[in-house]
């Protein structure tokens, strides 16, 4: 998965920083991020659901702002930072929105999970004590099929509430 | 894995190799039953069996031939083993669906997970504890009955603390094979520990770091990409095809049998690249649209088949009891075709090894799809395997094999695996829908309301739930399949919505007619006691006041409420619903109460989850799900087109849950949809004197 340092000046070869790792790729073809993550790095987690930007599935972090990537010409993500699913977590310690959602139950089939979180933490970043209404408003571009939509409102709620918290008692 | 694997539901129960895949152990059997040759129901309905080895780390595996899509199966299976051989649920590996290894089972629909497989389990499970404790009285010289299972090891009772031993020591060095005795008997839902308690769903953390692996997640070394050339309408005839630019193309592989047309590449852009190089002239078959549909089912009957079944039922004289009765009604009610939408379209991976083929793909019925496939591709059932991955849903959507026959013909093409994964597009035009249904109702009541007559007229809706629960002395029930002009079939809780829907529709219209509350008309005739249970339940959650007509004075103008209920696959349901119409016409769904039984609770975090999100799908379908087409062509197949729940339309959802530790468990996957639609119907007849009987109700978001 993590390529070894290319020899080529950097200049040259195109990188995409993805999870911190920065991985060389073409340009010689109008591929979608998406594309590129699931097809060329393997980094599966970011799904696809419908090509058109109306599902969210395949949603990912552009510097810490949720994006389509399926909608994302990858020549646009060349030196900004991108997260995926895969490296939201910190090693072994779940993400809080992660957490919230294994304790809330707010997945069943779980394909719609990936672009959900990714959802959450671009909300929370912007806005760590969102209303009900503002979660679901960020949220509505995301579908979940097996209609887990109040669990995941839960489970939201629930990971705003810790990082309020535990940032009141860091400080 | 060799080419001569024999898949275990083909060898007899001794003959398996358990011992080799799983190591010494305990093996216990319930034989599944297939259908003989005569098809089903000739010895009674087919059903799928269990097995468990106990093994020397401790682990129970067991096994059952249905699968897990995102519906919670798995959770609640593997807590009715763990309960059972009294073990933690991390002690306990539950392999679903993979046809090499678990028994034979006609596929997961119809909610028989729980009262077939969970049933199953349970008894499998008991015999296994029952055997443990004999090996464990031989070991111990003491009598089974002065012994008990707890935490994985056998106790001498009320010694805990001083003799015992663990499970894995019982069956070390052991390859003991039994088979379910009938003395079997599962621990009583009354006495469960563990099932029945709140508990996550297994594998969250693998669903939240992106890590679980779904067919279409599968890239295996030297993977080439499929894509079929599809008809642009339904039942199109090639005419022409000239695959010539796509054969130029360099790595592509192409299949082209019959009217079959495939392609394969090494990677995804060039597979698509290689279809749409491929010049093709198609010779259309069906130039029917939508706005014909109705009147062309009426002229269309077709013969029943598989759960298609065509009831005749009469009881007494209904045309005389119509005739009679001083108050009848006559209406039409219809359901739109809609689409499952499953979050990961359809995908299967074909890899072969010699003459073996292993399909892993997100099946609903994974051994019919191993009959399909191998009668397809002329092989013995023996050389196909089907392995079922996590399965990013299918609602009833995912039975087909067909894509499963090209995968494996393109694979045998290129000499490498081929996924296929469908596009959304694709997902929307090459599966089935949920039929279009057209049901008439006609009703007679005597002055006090008493129902008189029902004749309930299914057409293309399916047969289940067509019969009432209501008492009425002269009925007729009819249910007839017709000849669809779209691809139609399973989907959750099909005939059952849309039967539904009819008769909790016209029930409401008639205690209208009547002057009777719509709650107190359903329980006088009510003829289930369970159900009339749940409906009160709601009704009293609700804060339901009785009235005999809509629109109480000193009522909020725009704003009305309506209930419905619901009985099927043995759940119980009734949902109140309350809405606002605003000025604009605008309607608003307020506030839903649902409340459901189905026996027994085995998994009650994962049965809330299914109550709240078939609640939501059946919004959806209720609301503004249709399909459109036009000469036989799907007008809207992209998620841009057709329009499924979001957050925007999820009101607030009560869910009450009524645990019934005295009845046997039911399934939750289905019937926690019937009563949405009747009941939204229902509060928008009470908010505005308008009566809408095709569903979708307001494909527009507006009360005409």
């Amino acid at each position: 998965m993590v390529p070894s340092e290319p020899l080529p000046p950097p200049r040259l070869v195109p990188k995409l920083r993805v999870n911190g790792v920065d991985h060389p790729i073409r340009l010689d073809r109008d591929r979608s991020l998406l594309y590129v993550l699931r097809e060329e790095l393997g980094l599966t987690g970011t799904k696809y659901g419908c090509g058109e930007g109306e599902c969210g599935a395949c949603k990912v972090l552009l510097d810490g702002v949720a994006v389509r990537s399926c909608k994302t010409p990858v020549g646009e993500t060349v030196g900004r930072s991108i997260t995926t699913i895969e490296g939201l977590a910190d090693g072994q310690a779940l993400h809080p929105v992660q957490q919230a959602f294994v304790e809330e139950g707010a997945f069943q089939c779980g394909y719609c999970t990936p672009g959900m979180i990714l959802a959450a933490v671009s909300l929370l970043n912007q806005n760590p004590r969102p209303s009900e209404d503002e979660v679901r408003a960020a949220l509505d571009g995301n579908l979940c099929r097996c209609g887990g939509y109040l669990r995941i409102l839960e489970a939201v709620q629930r990971a705003s509430r810790r990082s309020s918290r535990s940032g009141e008692g860091g400080t | 894995m060799s080419e001569n694997v024999v898949p275990f539901d083909l060898l007899p129960p001794t003959e398996r190799a358990y011992f080799d895949r799983w190591g010494d152990g305990l093996v216990v059997v319930l034989p599944s039953h297939p259908p003989g040759p005569g098809g089903w129901g000739r010895d009674g309905p087919p059903h799928g069996g269990a097995w468990i080895h106990v093994g020397e780390d401790g682990k129970a595996r067991a096994f059952t031939g249905k699968v897990e899509v995102g519906q919670g199966t798995r959770t609640a299976l593997s807590l009715l083993v763990a309960e059972e051989l009294r073990l933690p649920l991390s002690s306990v590996e539950l392999t679903m669906g993979d046809t090499d290894v678990c028994p034979w089972d006609m596929g997961t629909f119809g909610s028989r997970s729980m009262p077939d497989a969970g049933e199953h389990l349970r008894l499998t499970g008991a015999a296994a504890r029952g055997f443990l404790l004999e090996i464990a009285a031989t070991k111990l010289e003491i009598a089974p009955k002065d012994l008990e299972c707890s935490d994985g090891q056998v106790w001498a009772k009320g010694m805990k603390g001083s003799r015992s031993v663990a499970y894995a020591e019982l069956v070390h060095g052991l390859r003991r094979v039994e088979t379910v005795p009938p003395s079997a008997q599962p621990t009583p839902p009354s006495a469960w520990t563990r099932a029945g308690h709140p508990t996550s769903n297994l594998g969250g953390r693998e669903v939240v770091t992106g890590t679980r692996q779904y067919t279409s997640d599968l890239h295996p070394p030297g993977l080439m990409h499929g894509n079929v050339l599809f008809p642009p309408s339904k039942g199109a005839k090639l005419r022409v095809v000239d695959l010539s630019g796509a054969q130029a193309m360099p790595g592509v592989v192409t299949v082209h049998e019959g009217d079959l047309v495939a392609v394969a590449a090494p990677d995804l852009a060039s597979a698509r690249a290689a279809l749409k190089a491929i010049r093709a002239e198609w010779e259309p078959a069906l130039p029917l649209s939508e706005k014909d549909v109705v009147e062309y089912l009426r002229q269309h009957p077709a013969e029943g088949e598989d759960f298609w079944d065509v009831i005749h039922h009469a009881v007494g004289d209904v045309d005389a009891a119509l005739r009679a009765a001083p108050v009848s009604l006559h209406e039409t009610y219809t359901t739109a075709y809609i689409a499952h939408v499953p979050m990961e379209t359809h995908a299967v991976l074909a890899a072969w090894e010699g003459e073996r083929l292993t399909l892993w793909m997100g099946s609903q019925t994974p051994f019919r799809a191993r009959e399909a496939v191998s009668d397809a591709l002329d092989l013995p059932p023996a050389s196909v395997r089907i392995v079922v991955p996590p399965t990013g849903s299918g609602f009833g959507g995912k039975h087909a094999a067909d894509l499963g026959v090209v995968a494996a013909r393109l694979a045998k093409a290129a000499g490498h695996p081929v996924r296929i994964t469908y596009t959304r597009e694709e997902e929307f035009a090459q599966g089935y829908f949920r039929p279009l249904a057209v049901i008439d109702v006609r009703s007679g009541a005597a002055d006090d309301g008493t129902l008189e007559a029902w004749e309930f007229h299914v057409l293309n809706a399916g047969s289940a739930a067509a019969r009432t629960p209501y008492r009425v002395t002269n009925q007729k029930i009819d249910s007839q399949p017709a000849d669809s002009p779209l691809s139609q079939g399973s989907y959750r809780a099909l005939a059952a919505t849309a039967n539904n829907f009819a008769r909790e529709s016209h029930l409401d219209e008639l205690a209208t007619r009547v002057g009777v509350d719509p709650v107190e008309y359903r329980l006088r005739h009510l003829a289930d006691d369970r159900l009339a249970a749940v409906l009160r339940a709601v009704a009293e959650r609700a804060g339901w006041v009785a009235r005999p007509r809509p629109v109480a004075p000193g009522g909020r103008p725009g704003r009305g409420r309506g209930i419905a209920v619901g009985l099927e696959k043995g759940g119980r349901v009734a949902t109140f619903a309350e809405v606002e119409v605003h000025e604009d016409r605008r309607l608003e769904v307020a506030r839903i109460v649902t409340g459901f039984e189905c026996g027994a609770i085995v998994h009650p975090t994962n049965l809330r989850s299914q109550v709240e999100g078939g609640t939501i799908m059946a919004l959806g379908g209720a609301l503004f799900e249709a399909i459109h087409f036009e000469n036989g062509r799907v007008l809207n197949p992209r998620l841009s087109e057709y329009r499924v729940p979001r957050f925007r339309d999820v009101p607030p959802i009560e869910v009450l849950l009524l645990d019934r530790r005295d009845l046997p468990s039911q399934g939750g996957g289905e019937a926690p949809l019937l009563a949405v639609a009747p009941a939204i119907a229902n509060a928008i007849y009470d908010a505005t004197g308008r009566r809408l009987r095709s569903l979708p109700l307001v494909p527009d978001g507006l009360v005409p």
